[in-house]
């Protein structure tokens, strides 16, 4: 399974894959649409997740946000320089 | 080990039906299948029956006994298989393999799923249970999202586009509106398919096969008796089942099946053909990314190539090698548990050349490929003239 317990960080990584789900299961009917991906950590293991805030591509970095309910939650991460190369 | 054919095949009409119960549709299936084959119940030696998701999805276990029983077939074992999608193309697997090794001769295989009961959330959920619930299931995953993010990487990796998703659920509805028994016998277009509900991105309900209610069944026996109970038994060339981690996250490389490719391998080596001999195949499109990777683990076209393969029209009714002319999963329907047989079926159909107005001219050599979850379990199945 998983490298995430739930109660450690698993920590950043990038996204390897990446769907929006409209048709959610009965439990989660509330939280359509959400963002759910694949992420390739640093410890080269992968962690299926939700996307919070801006939605990702394939490619993007991200960085561990936090558990709700167990499920563990990444944010786009925007590179510290980025505004000013654009 | 024993050759084995096929002596008689049965299903029912695949669809919405709310006045039939699980048992009833399973027991025509079956008592269809053995009159297809002039044989009575009590020559049965031993049922296989492959479900999903009975318990959860109309309350009942003990299954096999259960529908045996109605078919007036007792004294013998029956057993249930549960493998997610590819229930019953494993119980079809593990049957082949007792009556090849010489346990029994006359073996009934059926498979039956009773869906539509539950509201789509609720079904959502019970087949979300084929994948990981510690892990992906508990993130939120359906299998429509796990199948979109394949998509999404095979799009990334290979420059499959949408239309040639879309082009699968328009070559298959084009099938199954010629196919009796098939759930939705409606032809969409291009512009339809490409303009559908999402349900997860990539995917639209158009890429998405039905929720449906159904049974089918085949019967086996050993080659040498075959003639016995038919002039056209069919004989399983080769068939292997095999597995994967269950968990999409799990998998080095999402846009492959393993599973399938070593499935693919081992049954093309037991029948002694190789890809390039299979002139048509019932694939497992339980989305349209699913046939488009199907194509290229079975070996019919490069890695990343079954986007182009299909747009290109070469799987279609009569194309270079036809898939899936029964409509597939997305139009003739998808009653998990009673699919891997129902393949097995269409297949069968086709060879003895009976499909009517979906019947193809080359039809002496075809495959069927179950796949339960998303990927965990491959049956891969080649199916002869005898």
């Amino acid at each position: 399974m998983s490298a995430a317990s739930g109660s450690t960080s698993p920590g950043p990584g990038i996204v390897y894959t990446e769907t929006v789900v409209f048709a959610a299961p009965e439990q989660f009917v509330a939280d359509a649409p959400y963002q759910l991906a694949i992420i390739s950590l640093e410890s080269g293991n992968r962690l299926t997740a939700r996307i919070a805030g801006p939605r990702v591509r394939i490619g993007d970095s991200v960085a561990f946000a936090e558990y709700r309910d167990g499920i563990p939650f990444f944010r786009k991460l925007i590179a510290p320089d980025s505004s000013l190369s654009e | 080990m024993r050759a084995v054919a096929v002596i008689g095949i049965g299903k029912t009409p695949f669809g919405a039906f709310p006045d039939r119960d699980l048992r009833s549709l399973a027991v025509e299936a079956g008592l269809k299948c053995l009159e297809d084959a002039r044989v009575t119940p009590s020559q049965i030696e031993a049922f296989y029956l492959g479900n999903f998701a009975g318990p959860s999805f109309v309350g009942q276990n003990h299954l096999a006994p259960y529908i045996a029983g109605a078919m007036g077939i007792t004294g013998v074992p029956c057993t249930r298989f549960e493998a997610a999608c590819a229930s019953s193309g494993s119980a079809f697997f593990h049957a082949v393999s007792a009556v090849g090794a010489g346990l029994y001769d006359l073996v009934l295989v059926g498979g039956v799923e009773k869906m539509t009961s539950q509201t789509t959330p609720k079904v959502t959920e019970i087949l979300a249970g084929a994948g990981d619930m510690a892990g992906e299931g508990r993130a939120g995953a359906t299998f429509p999202a796990l199948f979109a993010m394949i998509a999404r990487r095979h799009m990334y990796q290979y420059g499959t586009t949408r239309e040639m998703l879309a082009a699968v659920a328009v070559k298959n509805h084009a099938n199954g509106a010629k196919n009796p028994y098939a759930h939705m016998r409606k032809i969409i277009t291009m512009e339809q398919a490409l303009n559908g509900k999402p349900i997860s991105e990539p995917l639209t309900v158009y890429d998405c096969s039905l929720i449906s209610d159904g049974a089918a069944a085949v019967l086996i026996a050993p080659l040498e008796r075959a003639h016995e109970f038919t002039d056209k038994p069919v004989r399983v060339l080769g068939i292997s089942q095999t597995s994967d981690q269950v968990a999409l996250d799990q998998k080095d490389d999402i846009t492959t099946f393993r599973a399938v490719a070593e499935a693919a391998r081992k049954a093309y080596k037991m029948a002694g053909v190789e890809a390039k001999d299979i002139q048509f195949a019932e694939v497992h499109d339980c989305f349209t990314i699913a046939e488009i990777i199907a194509t290229e683990d079975l070996g019919f076209g490069e890695k990343g190539q079954g986007g182009p393969y299909v747009l290109a029209g070469k799987t279609c009714l009569h194309g270079e090698r036809p898939v899936n002319t029964s409509g597939g999963l997305k139009s003739k329907g998808h009653p998990v548990g009673a699919t891997g047989v129902a393949q097995i079926c269409d297949v069968v159909t086709q060879i003895r050349g009976e499909a009517g107005e979906r019947q193809i001219d080359r039809h002496e050599l075809g495959l069927a490929q179950n796949l339960g979850g998303s990927g965990a379990t491959a049956v891969v199945t080649v199916l002869g003239a005898a």
